[in-house]
C-alpha cells in the first residue's frame, strides 16, 4: 500500500523566466534541496523548516541555463549562466559575482552532481567532462557528437556502485534517441527509442539504479509508461553505424482521457510504485491536476491528490518527499510505500474463505478499468460466440440499464448472469454493476436489489470494480447488501470501511430490526445466549479456576442485527495506519458504543464462549483486540477528557491490568521452567577442575 | 564409603578419525572397520560388538575398501596398494601394488578365490588368492574413468563396476564390458557435475542396484541393461549400499547421515511379484555415512561423525536383550591413558604422539610435561607410564621405544634406553610391575618378554610362551580366549574359558585374586592360589547380575583396586564408574527388585537407614563420556573425560543441519 500524506508549501514560485531552468536538485544532508527558479535566482531550502537558508542571483541581465547544483568533495555550489559560463561558490559567498567564475568555449546543456564525485558537464553537442578537468583548462576545445540538429532533451548521471553513467536522450527530426554515456573506459552507446504506435512523443524520462541494472522509465504522450532495462556494464561492444532499438516493457498504460498529455511527468518511487503528475485520476474526469502513485505490480491506483493551479509537468522526489510544482506554489508531498506484495495490497487480515476471491477480484479491477479507458475490451466481448442467442450481451444489457424500468433491468440481468460463461462475467460484472449504481444515481426511485444481491454474489465484483456500490448500499440503508459487500470483497479501502461503520453506528437498532442477516445474526444469537447459559449452568470451575470475578456487566450493549453488522465491518481487511486518520471521524458517542461492543465481544471471547459456537464468519480475538487498541488511538484524548467514557476506560484498563499481571505471572512461571531445565544440563566446566563427590 | 577428591581432567584432547569403510565375516561374525588413519579395528558381533583387535594406522595411509576372503583380510587405498593384515599380530602382512593408479575399491567374490580391485586408470584387476599371498591374474577390459565402485555376482562369472556416469557389467571369462548402463544425472545445478556411482551391488537374480551422487538408487536388469525402477533417496549422494545375506533387505547409507532400508517384499499379499521398496530411515549420523552394512539382525553404519552405529532390526529380534539395544561405539574399547598412581602423571596416547601431564598437585594448575613425537609414519600401538614415574614405553607396529624420565620440579629431562634387549621389537600391550622394577612387554605369537628395569638400562630376562612371570603377571589371549597365569616366571595354571572376551582385568595386589570383566558385563574373580574361581565369584554367578548392570553398552575398560582398603573395586566405562565393595555383597547384592542406582536415594536418608538400602555396587553417573578412571594412592580419583561435545565441534560441517521445523 501507499499513501500521500499532507502536502505543504516549500516556497512560492516566480512566473518569469523560462521553466526548463527549473529545477530542485540534492543539497549536502537528506534535509536540504537547491532551487533553481526564475533563471536569475538560486536558493538553498531546509526542507523540514520550510525556510530559505541562502539565496543567490545573478545580476540583471544575466540568465542561468543550467540549474545550481552542489559539489559535495569541494563543499560547493555550481550553476552556469549564459550558456558558457561557470561559476562556482560556497555558502559563505555573498555574491555570486564574486566568486569563481570561468568562460569556456562551447554551450553547456547540464550539470549534473553525483555523490563523492565531481560534477558531470553536458555540452550542448553531447560532449562530456569532468567540472574539474573542465576548469583546469577552461578554452580547451569541446568536440561536437551531435549533429546540429539533434537536441538533447533530458539528461540525468546514474551513480553505481563503482561506475558512474550519465544518460541523455535527444531528438531529431521526430526520432527520439537515447545515448549511454559510460566513463573509464569512455564509450558512448546510442539507442534508438521506438515511440508508441500513435505519434505520441516522451514527455518525462527517469533512470534508477536497481539491481545492478539501470531502469529507464519513459511516459508518452498517449499515457504509456515504458520500462527499459539497461545493463550496468554493456555485454557486447555496441556495432558502430547500426543503432539498435532500446527493448521496452510497458509498464502501464495511464488513462489520458480526452486528448493527449501535454504536461506530466512519472517518477518510479521504489521499485512498484511510480508517481506521475500531469495525468486525470481514472475515476474523476478530464482534469489533469493530480498527482497519482501507481502500483505496477499490480496495475492499481494507491493514491491521489489533487493539485489546485496550474500543472508544470514536473516532478522530483527527494527522500521520502514529492516535489511538484503547481500554480504558483512548490508543494512537498511526503509519501509512504509499503512493500508491495499481494498481501500488503489487500491490506491485513485477509479472509482466509475467500483466497480464491482474491485473485479474482484483482484481475476484475483492473478488466473493468481498462475496459472504461480503452475500447479493446468491448469489441472481444462482441466478437465473443454466444451459446445462447436470448441472452442479451453485456453491452446491450449496460444500454438496457440506462433506460429499463427496474423490472426489466432486474429480469436482464439474472438472465445475463445466467447464460454468462464465468470467464465472461469476470470481465463483464465489475462493468454491469458500475452501470446499474450510475442509473440508481442518477434515478433516486431506481434501486435494483436483487439485481446486485445476485451480481455481488457471483464473486466476480470487488469494490475497484464499482467503488461507489458500498456507498450507495449505504445511502439506500440496504444493509444486506452492505452485509454481503462486507463479506466478499477484499479491497474495501479504509475510508470507506470508517463510513460503514459510521452508518451502522449511528442507525437506531429498532430500525435494523427487520434486515435479515442469516448467519451473523444466528452468531449473535447464539453468543448472548451463552452467556445466559453459561451464568446459571455449567459456571463450574475449570481446573480449580473460578470465572466469577470475569462476571462483569454481560449485556450486549448493542442490537443484534447492530452487533451482526459490526461483526462484518470488525472482519474487512485493512492496513493499521490508513485506518487511522479515518478512525477519527467517529463522534464521541459512536466510539463509545463501539468500544462497549468491542469490550462486551472481548470479554464474551474470553470465556471462550465463542468456540462453542458453530458460525462460519466470526470475528477473532486478535482482530477484536486490533480494533480496540486503533480505536484508542485514535481518540484517547477525546475519551479522557469525556465523563461518559470513565467507567469504560476503567473497566477496560482494569482488564488489561489484569491481563498484564497474568502474562507476567506466566512469564514468571517460563522463567523459573526455563531455570529448573538449565539446573539439570551440566554447568560449563572447563578443561580441569577438583571436585568433591560421595559415595554411599 | 565416604568422599573423594576427583580430579576431573578434560585436557586429552583424543580425536577418533573417520570410518571410511566396513566388511563382514558371516562365519566368524567379525567386522571389520577400516578409518581413514589406516586403522583397521576388528569387532566380534557375537560378543556384543566387543572391539577384539586394533591394527595401529600409519599417516598417509588412505584405506577406501576392505574384503574378507575366509578368514584373511584385504584393504585397498588411494596409494595405490593391496594390503593384507595379520589377524594373529595385529599388523600388516604383506604389501603389494597394484600398478592402477589409487584403488577406489576392492571385494572378492563369494568363492573365496579372486580379489577385484577398481583403479582408477579404469581397469578392473583381477588377483588370484592363494595360501600365502595374492598373485595378479589379469585386467578386465580397460574404460575411460576411474571404478569406484564393483560387485561381483554370486556365481563369480560376472562382475559389475560402477563408474562415472556409467555402470559396466564384465565378463571375468572373457573379460570383456557385456552391458553398459547410462546412469542419469542430477537435475539443476548438478546437471553439470558428473554422477558418480559410488556403490554397485549385484544379485544373484541378475538385479544391478546402484546409488550415485544424484541421491538416486536404481534397479536394473542386467540381461536387458535396462532401468527397472529409480528411488530418489535423497537430495545429496547416496554413498554405500550394502545387502543383507539373503538378499530380501537392502541398506543405503547418504550424505545426509540418514540409512535408508529397502526391502524385497511382494506388493500384493500372497503373490510372487515381488518389488524393492523403501521401509525405513533410520538417522543416527550427522554426517556422512560413508559405509553400511546389513548384519542379518541390524545396519551396522559408519562415516564421517566417526561413530560406529548398530541400529537393531526389532522385526528380526524376538527378545529384548543384548542385541535389540541400540549401540553406538564411539570409544575404543582399550585404554589410552596410562597413569603414574605413585608419581601423579598422566600419559595420553595419540596416534602421533604421547603427551605427558602432570596432576595430583591440589595447588598447582595441571601441566603439560612432556610432548614427545615419535619418529616414523607407523602409529602408535600401545604405551605404558611406569607407577613410580620413572619410564615411559611406547610401542608401533615397527618399534619399541623405552625411556627414562627424571621429574624434578618444574625440569624434566627424558633419556632414550638405548640398548633394549633385541626381542623387545614391537608389542601389543605394555605393563609394569607395581614396585617398577620389571617391564612385561605382550608380543607377537602369544609371547610375553620381561625385562629386568634399573638405573643401566634394561635388562631382558625371559620369554613367557603359552606353554612355559614376575610374580602374577598375566596377559589376555582374546583370540583364543585362554589365560594363563604366571607366577615366578613359571606358567602356574589356565583360567577356564568364558564365552565373552575380557575387556578388563587386574590382580589384587594383596589377595592375588584375579579379577576379570567381559565384554558380556559378567564379572568373574579367579584366586589364583587356589586355582578356583573365588566365593565372591560364585556368589555373583549364583545371584546373577542386575539387569540394569547387563544393559549397559559399553564395555568395562579399566580395573583397579583401593589400596586402603583390599575389599574396593574400582571399574568404570564410558558412561559411569562404580566401586564394588566386596564385604557388602555376601547379604547384598543387587536384585531386580531393588534400585540399582540408588546413590541419590541414598544421600536423601538419614545415615541410619543407608545401610539398609546400601549394596555393593555403589555406581556414580556424574562424570560422562569417560576414558580413564583411575584411584590414586592418595586415594583421590582422576576421571578423564572426553565430552563428545568436544568431538563433534571438531567435524567439518555436515552437509545438511536439521533446523527447527524443516
Amino acid at each position: 500500500m501507499a499513501a500521500l500524506y499532507e502536502s505543504y508549501t516549500l516556497c512560492a514560485l516566480a512566473d518569469t523566466g523560462p521553466e526548463g531552468t527549473r529545477a530542485i536538485e540534492p543539497d549536502r544532508d537528506r534535509d536540504r534541496v537547491v532551487i533553481t527558479e526564475s533563471g536569475r535566482a538560486v536558493t538553498v531550502y531546509k526542507v523540514s523548516d520550510q525556510k530559505p537558508l541562502g539565496s543567490w542571483t545573478v545580476k540583471q541581465g544575466q540568465c542561468i541555463t543550467s540549474p545550481a547544483v552542489y559539489n559535495p568533495p569541494t563543499k560547493e555550489y555550481v550553476v552556469v549562466t549564459d550558456e558558457k559560463v561557470v561559476r562556482v561558490w560556497k555558502d559563505e559567498d555573498i555574491s555570486i559575482e564574486k566568486a569563481f567564475k570561468a568562460t569556456v568555449s562551447a554551450e553547456v546543456y547540464r550539470l549534473h552532481s553525483v555523490p563523492d564525485r565531481e560534477p558531470l558537464v553536458l555540452f550542448r553537442h553531447g560532449a562530456v567532462r569532468f567540472l574539474d578537468s573542465l576548469l583546469a583548462a577552461p578554452q580547451q576545445t569541446i568536440e561536437e557528437v551531435l549533429s546540429e540538429e539533434e537536441v538533447i532533451r533530458w539528461s540525468a548521471a546514474v551513480q553505481m556502485e563503482q561506475q558512474l553513467v550519465l544518460l541523455f536522450s535527444t531528438e531529431q527530426r521526430g526520432q527520439h534517441c537515447l545515448y549511454v554515456q559510460r566513463f573509464s573506459p569512455n564509450a558512448l552507446v546510442k539507442h534508438r527509442l521506438e515511440t508508441d504506435s500513435t505519434n505520441s512523443t516522451p514527455l518525462s524520462y527517469a533512470a534508477t539504479y536497481r539491481d545492478g541494472n539501470i531502469h529507464l522509465l519513459y511516459l508518452f504522450s498517449s499515457g504509456s509508461v515504458y520500462e527499459s532495462v539497461l545493463q550496468a556494464r554493456p555485454t557486447v561492444p555496441a556495432v558502430s553505424g547500426t543503432v539498435q532499438a532500446l527493448p521496452r516493457s510497458l509498464l502501464l498504460k495511464l488513462p489520458v482521457g480526452e486528448g493527449e498529455l501535454t504536461a506530466a511527468s512519472a517518477l518510479p518511487v521504489d521499485e512498484s510504485h511510480i508517481a506521475v503528475v500531469g495525468v486525470p485520476h481514472p475515476l474523476a474526469g478530464a482534469g489533469k491536476d493530480y498527482l497519482c502513485l501507481w502500483n505496477t505490480h499490480f496495475q492499481t491506483l494507491q493514491a491521489a491528490r489533487e493539485l489546485a493551479g496550474k500543472i508544470y509537468g514536473q516532478l522530483w522526489c527527494f527522500s521520502g518527499k514529492l516535489f511538484v510544482p503547481h500554480g504558483k506554489i512548490l508543494s512537498v508531498i511526503p509519501f509512504e510505500c509499503q512493500k508491495s506484495s499481494l498481501a500488503a495490497a489487500m491490506g491485513k487480515l485477509k479472509q482466509t474463505s475467500g483466497t480464491n476471491g482474491i485473485t479474482l477480484s484483482v484481475w476484475s479491477c483492473i478488466d473493468t478499468r481498462r475496459h472504461n479507458n480503452d475500447n479493446t475490451l468491448i469489441i472481444q466481448l462482441k466478437m465473443s460466440t454466444r451459446n445462447q442467442s436470448s441472452c442479451p450481451t453485456a453491452e446491450q444489457l449496460a444500454e438496457k440499464i440506462k433506460v429499463g424500468s427496474e423490472k426489466e433491468v432486474q429480469k436482464q440481468v439474472e438472465e445475463f448472469l445466467h447464460g454468462s460463461q464465468p470467464e465472461e462475467l469476470q470481465l463483464t460484472a465489475g462493468r454491469l454493476a458500475s452501470a446499474l449504481v450510475m442509473r440508481c444515481q442518477a434515478d433516486p426511485t431506481f434501486y435494483p436489489q436483487a439485481a446486485f444481491t445476485q451480481l455481488v454474489q457471483t464473486n466476480y465484483l470487488c469494490h475497484s470494480g464499482c467503488p461507489d456500490l458500498l456507498v450507495l448500499t449505504l445511502e439506500k440503508n440496504d444493509f444486506r447488501l452492505c452485509q454481503l459487500c462486507l463479506q466478499l470483497f477484499q479491497d474495501i479501502p479504509e475510508a470507506v470501511t470508517c463510513c460503514c461503520l459510521k452508518t451502522i453506528l449511528s442507525f437506531q437498532d429498532s430500525e435494523l430490526e427487520q434486515v435479515d442477516l442469516e448467519d451473523g445474526l444466528l452468531f449473535m444469537k447464539a453468543l448472548t445466549q451463552t452467556a445466559e447459559v453459561s451464568d446459571d449452568g455449567d459456571s463450574g470451575q475449570h481446573n480449580g479456576f473460578s470465572r466469577e470475578p470475569l462476571a462483569l456487566d454481560m449485556s450486549c450493549p448493542v442490537g443484534l442485527h447492530k452487533g451482526a453488522l459490526l461483526n462484518e465491518v470488525l472482519q474487512v481487511p485493512y492496513s493499521d495506519s490508513l485506518l487511522l486518520p479515518h478512525l477519527k471521524d467517529l463522534n464521541v458517542p459512536q466510539v463509545l458504543l463501539f468500544l462497549q461492543y468491542l469490550r462486551f465481544l472481548y470479554l464474551k471471547y474470553s470465556q471462550d464462549a465463542h468456540s462453542r459456537i458453530p458460525a462460519l464468519r466470526k470475528p477473532t480475538v486478535t482482530q477484536i483486540m486490533d480494533w480496540v487498541c486503533l480505536l484508542l488511538d485514535a481518540h484517547f484524548t477525546v475519551l479522557a477528557l469525556t465523563p461518559e467514557a470513565k467507567s469504560l476506560l476503567t473497566s477496560l484498563h482494569k482488564f488489561v491490568r489484569s491481563q498484564v499481571k497474568l502474562y507476567s505471572e506466566l512469564g514468571k512461571i517460563e522463567g523459573s521452567l526455563e531455570a529448573l531445565k538449565k539446573s539439570k544440563q551440566s554447568r560449563e566446566i572447563g578443561q580441569y577442575s577438583i571436585e568433591v563427590i560421595e559415595l554411599f | 564409603m565416604g568422599e573423594f577428591n576427583v580430579h576431573r581432567v578434560r585436557f586429552f584432547d583424543y580425536m577418533p578419525s573417520a570410518i571410511r569403510a566396513l566388511a563382514f565375516q558371516p562365519q566368524r561374525e567379525r567386522i571389520a572397520v577400516a578409518r581413514t588413519d589406516g586403522t583397521v579395528e576388528i569387532f566380534n558381533r557375537a560378543d556384543c560388538f566387543f572391539q577384539e583387535k586394533v591394527i595401529p594406522g600409519r599417516q598417509q595411509a588412505a584405506t577406501e575398501a576392505l574384503a574378507w576372503v575366509g578368514d584373511r583380510l584385504f584393504s585397498a587405498g588411494l596409494n595405490g596398494e593391496i594390503i593384507e593384515y595379520d589377524l594373529d599380530n595385529n599388523k600388516t602382512k604383506y604389501t603389494i601394488d597394484a600398478y592402477g593408479g589409487p584403488i577406489w575399491s576392492i571385494t572378492s567374490n563369494k568363492q573365496g578365490t579372486h580379489l577385484a580391485v577398481g583403479c582408477e586408470d579404469g581397469t578392473v584387476k583381477l588377483f588370484e588368492v592363494h595360501e600365502d599371498r595374492i598373485q595378479f591374474e589379469r585386467n578386465l577390459a580397460k574404460q575411460k574413468g576411474r571404478i569406484i565402485s564393483l560387485s561381483w555376482h554370486p556365481s563369480g562369472s560376472k562382475i559389475v563396476a560402477g563408474m562415472m556416469d556409467v555402470i559396466h557389467i564384465f565378463d571375468t571369462e572373457t573379460g570383456q564390458s557385456v552391458q553398459r548402463l547410462l546412469v542419469d544425472r542430477g537435475v539443476g545445478t548438478s546437471r553439470s557435475q558428473e554422477c558418480v556411482v559410488w556403490s554397485v551391488v549385484y544379485l544373484s537374480d541378475g538385479t544391478i542396484i546402484s546409488g550415485d551422487s544424484a541421491g538416486k538408487v536404481k534397479m536394473w536388469d542386467s540381461r536387458t541393461g535396462t532401468l527397472i525402477k529409480s528411488h530418489q533417496v535423497t537430495k545429496w549422494d547416496v554413498l554405500t549400499l550394502s545387502v543383507s545375506q539373503d538378499e530380501t533387505s537392502l541398506a543405503v547409507g547418504t550424505s545426509e547421515g540418514h540409512v535408508v532400508q529397502f526391502q524385497f517384499l511382494s506388493m500384493v499379499l500372497g503373490q510372487e511379484d515381488k518389488e524393492w521398496v523403501r521401509t525405513r530411515t533410520f538417522k543416527n549420523h550427522t554426517h556422512d555415512v560413508r559405509a553400511v552394512l546389513e548384519v542379518n539382525t541390524a545396519i551396522v553404519s559408519g562415516g564421517m561423525d566417526t561413530q560406529f552405529v548398530v541400529r537393531p532390526l526389532l522385526d528380526k529380534i524376538d527378545e529384548r536383550g543384548q542385541a535389540s539395544a541400540l549401540r553406538n561405539i564411539q570409544f575404543p574399547h582399550r585404554r589410552l591413558v596410562s597413569c603414574a598412581r605413585k608419581a601423579g602423571l598422566l600419559l595420553f596416547q595419540y596416534p602421533g604422539h604421547l603427551e605427558l601431564w602432570s596432576v595430583l598437585t591440589v595447588k598447582r594448575k595441571p601441566e603439560k610435561l612432556l610432548h614427545l613425537k615419535i619418529k616414523g609414519e607407523e602409529h602408535i600401538c600401545c604405551s605404558a607410564v611406569s607407577p613410580c614415574g620413572g619410564w615411559i614405553a611406547y610401542s608401533t607396529v615397527a618399534s619399541f621405544r623405552l625411556y627414562r624420565l627424571h621429574c624434578e620440579n618444574n625440569n624434566v629431562s627424558i633419556i632414550k634406553v638405548s640398548k633394549l634387549p633385541k626381542v623387545l621389537s614391537s608389542a601389543n600391550q605394555i605393563c609394569f610391575s607395581s614396585d617398577s622394577s620389571h617391564l612385561f612387554v605382550a608380543s607377537t605369537c602369544s609371547s610375553v618378554h620381561v625385562a629386568i628395569l634399573n638405573q643401566s638400562g634394561c635388562k631382558f630376562v625371559c620369554t613367557l610362551k603359552p606353554k612355559s612371570g614376575e610374580r602374577f603377571y598375566l596377559v589376555g589371549n582374546d583370540m583364543q580366549r585362554v589365560i594363563y597365569c604366571f607366577r615366578m616366571f613359571q606358567p602356574h595354571c589356565t583360567v577356564p574359558v568364558h564365552s565373552s572376551g575380557v575387556s578388563a582385568m587386574a590382580i589384587h595386589p594383596t589377595t592375588n585374586n584375579l579379577f576379570m570383566v567381559h565384554a558380556d558385563q559378567q564379572l568373574t574373580e579367579y584366586s589364583v592360589e587356589k586355582k578356583q574361581y573365588t566365593d565372591w565369584s560364585r556368589q555373583v554367578q549364583r545371584h546373577g547380575l542386575h539387569s540394569l548392570w547387563l544393559e549397559r553398552d559399553t564395555p568395562v575398560t579399566n580395573v583397579t583396586f583401593n589400596p586402603k582398603n583390599p575389599a574396593h573395586i574400582v571399574l568404570h566405562d564410558m558412561y559411569m564408574f562404580c566401586i564394588i565393595d566386596q564385604t557388602l555383597v555376601i547379604t547384598r547384592l543387587p536384585n531386580t527388585r531393588s534400585q540399582f542406582y540408588n546413590q541419590l536415594t541414598l544421600r536423601s536418608m538419614p545415615e541410619k537407614e543407608r545401610k539398609k538400602h546400601s549394596h555393593a555396587f555403589k555406581m556414580c553417573k556424574i562424570f560422562k563420556e569417560l576414558l580413564f578412571v583411575e584411584l590414586m594412592e592418595d586415594q583421590s580419583l582422576v576421571v578423564v573425560e572426553r565430552p563428545l561435545m568436544d568431538i563433534t565441534a571438531q567435524l567439518p560441517a555436515p552437509v545438511r543441519q536439521k533446523k527447527f521445523a524443516t
